[in-house]
């Protein structure tokens, strides 16, 4: 009963769980933006209205995920004073900066320009129309470059002193609190990682469609542009992510050693990296693996003969640092989240490149192809999710890595009682929404684009695109 | 001026923008059982806001992440002391957010109707709690040495917090409606303009009520003032409705809004969370505060961009200017 009502694992447990399920619809909001500002600007550019039906096909799922993430959002928010009112009062003056900033310079920009976007189409010129769902994709990012920054400081803490007097962490350089190595590393490999998310979904819209033989003109081109924005954001995340590997092994080398489970320092050839383990539940004792010599020492210090620190070397080293304690994340979690995270984007890219393959000059691949493409939607979304699993989980013990722990983060005066009042809310909510929400998009992804209407034609005969109902709601 | 004082004020005037905007559509939604008669009607009314809710939401968003980063003891103290309200205004604003995009999705009538209440009640428990949220701020709570709120629910359901929360509740109920009858066309219209002229009534006599107790319980001359204009725009609104002048009737109610924020924020300075148990305990500007390096550089980012959202924001308001009609609704049949 004690445990059922303790206020710390029920607030990690709602932390996490809000913030993976906020996560879900975040990418997907940034890649199609993108993706959305995009095929509008091929309309703009060619008038071929295959481009304005994949501007507004794609568009209605852009519109159903995002208020998702606009609610979603403001939970995230919330939740370091309800539930981490501690970590709030520690690091308020440095955290809360870059949220300011998010709000100021990209929440307004988003919330204002997709409201011109949605019921904009016969209100503003083309040109200025195609201007706000841009802005739209340009505060989506600005604001994920905000919240990874901050995260960035509770991974790697910069541009701070420690006030003894007031008992918390105070701002010493906003500049600095901005290019956080680690920030400037997570940003692209976070945003180019949401566009693997988008090109899932513009591959499986495009499969369902094609498989079917409905819609080839729209879906042929979507399909080509999704798979090849998967495979060069696959591949720039990749690349993003190696230099992300670098900055952790710099400033948390523990989480790197329990991404490979490794408890011994090992340099060289025995600096492997397993692709498949099998051990002991609690992945202390391996009983078989597959290995690649040399991989971790390159992966951690691009070199092929370098040094990694295992945990039992770090777990003494912290133990003389921060005092008795355990500083070690839980491994199996970090283990798998590190593996399935790179498995699934790999996987993901595969099918882009099959995709790519099967159809090359115009040809038909089998039926079974395409519905092996339409599956390909849960893999980016998962691979995200376990790399957000990993990075969180293998900063534990630690909420801001080396300065506070987060058994001591938690509010004091919040019970127990509270937090499962507002965590069982929150998964029957949230469980509905997204019942809702994924039906909404089967639904609108199954539909299909609608034709386009034209308007009667003008005095030289010329007839336009109607624009769409203006009273969207 | 200090900039901790400056800050102050900048909370201040961010929770005025989240009130006046969000207050209006908080308003139409609540509107939408006395109002909507049919399928258009409810659609007129959820299009009046379409285009503007989500930026008035972002206000909250604003105000809240300001809070952390300028008064990170206040943010603390206050979002972790009232869990339960909060939580409440939480999955208020979550089912009502979604419902404005998911409403039109199926053509169904049950699928609407639930969707409608989404927004009605997603509407109407932020109205309510928001009022006895800083009515209890006002008020004071006990607090413990750490500034840790030690009340309960309970403690914040007194009478003066419940007034507070009605009082936000009739306000904005008002607005909203005044805004309906500004932002349609036909005999919504008219509608419209007769339910804020009944629920101006009710509005004058709780807020005039709600704020004499705060004149009597923190008197100073600016908070008289400001309670005093408060007042008197809320009548003249009230007025204005009644001879037609939507657009100045509107006006008047936002500055009610304004001046009613703005007496609860006089009335609470120089403290931010009074402790009603221990003077001692209180958080005020001072000891609740970031540091003058972080308020410099949040202080360059507001003057910078404050005036270009407004500017953003503004010019929103005057594209989706118009009025909306039946037929435009008719026209755009889901």
């Amino acid at each position: 009963m004690n445990d059922l009502l303790d206020p710390l694992l029920l607030s990690r447990w709602q932390f996490g769980l809000t913030t993976v399920y906020h996560f879900i619809f975040v990418p997907l909001t940034i890649g199609m933006a993108v993706t959305v500002a995009g095929f509008q600007t091929a309309w703009v550019r060619t008038g071929k209205l295959h481009y304005l039906q994949l501007t507004r096909f794609f568009g209605k799922i852009f519109l159903i995920n995002f208020a998702m993430g606009v609610v979603t959002g403001i939970v995230q928010e919330f939740q370091f004073g309800m539930n981490w009112s501690t970590y709030s009062r520690f690091v308020g003056d440095v955290f809360g900066a870059p949220l300011a900033l998010e709000g100021l310079l990209a929440f307004f920009l988003e919330a204002t320009f997709i409201g011109l976007w949605i019921f904009g189409w016969d209100k503003l010129a083309p040109k200025l129309h195609l201007a706000t769902i841009w802005i739209v994709a340009l505060g989506t990012v600005l604001s994920a470059y905000f919240i990874i920054a901050a995260n960035a400081f509770m991974q790697n803490p910069v541009a701070f002193r420690i006030n003894e007097e007031r008992g918390r962490a105070e701002l010493t350089n906003i500049w600095e609190l901005l290019t956080n190595k680690v920030a400037l590393a997570a940003f692209p490999h976070t945003i180019l990682a949401c566009f693997m998310v988008s090109a899932a979904v513009i591959i499986t819209a495009a499969a369902w469609h094609l498989a079917r033989g409905q819609h080839v003109e729209a879906m042929r081109p979507a399909l080509k542009v999704g798979a090849w924005s998967m495979l060069i954001s696959g591949g720039a995340t990749m690349l993003a992510g190696d230099q992300l590997s670098l900055a952790m092994v710099e400033t948390q080398p523990m989480k790197m050693a329990a991404a490979e489970a490794m408890y011994n320092t090992a340099s060289g050839a025995d600096a492997s990296f397993s692709i498949f383990t099998l051990g002991t539940p609690d992945g202390v004792h391996e009983l078989f693996s597959i290995r690649i010599p040399y991989l971790l020492s390159f992966l951690s210090t691009h070199t092929f003969d370098g040094t990694v620190e295992g945990i039992n070397d770090l777990q003494a080293q912290y133990t003389q640092l921060y005092g008795p304690g355990d500083y070690s994340p839980v491994i199996w979690v970090t283990y798998w989240a590190f593996r399935w995270m790179i498995g699934l984007g790999l996987a993901s890219m595969l099918v882009a490149a099959a995709g790519l393959w099967f159809t090359r000059k115009g040809r038909e691949p089998k039926r079974w192809m395409w519905r092996v493409a339409v599956w390909a939607v849960p893999m980016p979304f998962l691979a995200m999710t376990m790399g957000w699993v990993f990075t969180e989980m293998g900063r534990q013990p630690w909420i801001v890595f080396s300065l506070l722990k987060t058994e001591d983060a938690v509010s004091p005066n919040t019970t127990g009682l509270d937090v499962l009042i507002s965590l069982v809310a929150f998964t029957v909510v949230y469980g509905a929404l997204l019942v809702v929400e994924f039906g909404l998009l089967k639904k609108t992804i199954k539909a299909g684009p609608d034709p386009i209407e034209m308007s009667p034609p003008d005095d030289d005969g010329v007839q336009k695109p109607a624009a769409p109902a203006t009273t969207v709601y | 001026m200090d900039l901790t004082i400056l800050w102050f004020w900048i909370i201040a005037a961010l929770f005025v923008g989240y009130f006046v905007l969000d207050g209006f559509d908080f308003g139409v939604g609540m509107t939408i059982p006395f109002l909507g008669r049919d399928e258009t009607d409810r659609r007129m009314l959820i299009n009046t806001i379409g285009p503007v809710w989500d930026l008035n939401e972002t206000w909250l968003i604003v105000a809240g992440a300001s809070l952390f980063a300028a008064f990170p003891e206040w943010y603390a103290t206050l979002f972790s002391g009232f869990y339960l309200p909060l939580l409440l205004i939480l999955l208020a604003l979550i089912i009502r957010g979604v419902s404005f995009e998911y409403r039109h999705q199926r053509p169904e009538a049950s699928w609407k109707r639930r969707f409608d209440l989404m927004i009605i009640v997603g509407s109407a428990v932020p109205a309510f709690l928001w009022g006895v949220a800083f009515a209890n701020i006002i008020q004071g709570v006990p607090l413990d040495a750490g500034h840790n709120f030690t009340g309960t629910l309970f403690t914040l359901l007194n009478p003066y917090g419940i007034l507070g929360g009605l009082t936000t509740l009739v306000l904005f109920f008002t607005h909203g409606a005044v805004f309906a009858s500004l932002k349609t066309e036909g005999d919504i219209r008219e509608r419209a303009r007769r339910l804020a002229s009944r629920a101006g009534l009710v509005a004058i006599i709780v807020a005039a009520t709600f704020l004499v107790w705060t004149v009597v319980a923190h008197f100073s001359v600016p908070v008289l003032i400001l309670a005093a204009i408060a007042a008197l725009s809320l009548i003249s609104s009230w007025f204005a409705n009644s001879r037609g002048l939507e657009g100045r009737a509107f006006a008047l109610m936002a500055v009610t809004v304004a001046a009613a924020v703005l007496t609860l924020f006089t009335a609470l300075f120089p403290a931010v969370m009074p402790a009603s148990n221990d003077p001692a305990n209180s958080l005020t500007i001072a000891n609740a505060s970031s540091t003058e390096y972080t308020l410099t550089v949040m202080s360059w980012t507001a003057l910078i961009f404050l005036p270009l959202i407004l500017a953003y924001q503004g010019w929103t308001y005057w594209v989706f200017r118009k009025r909306i009609t039946r037929k435009h609704i008719e026209a755009a049949a889901h």
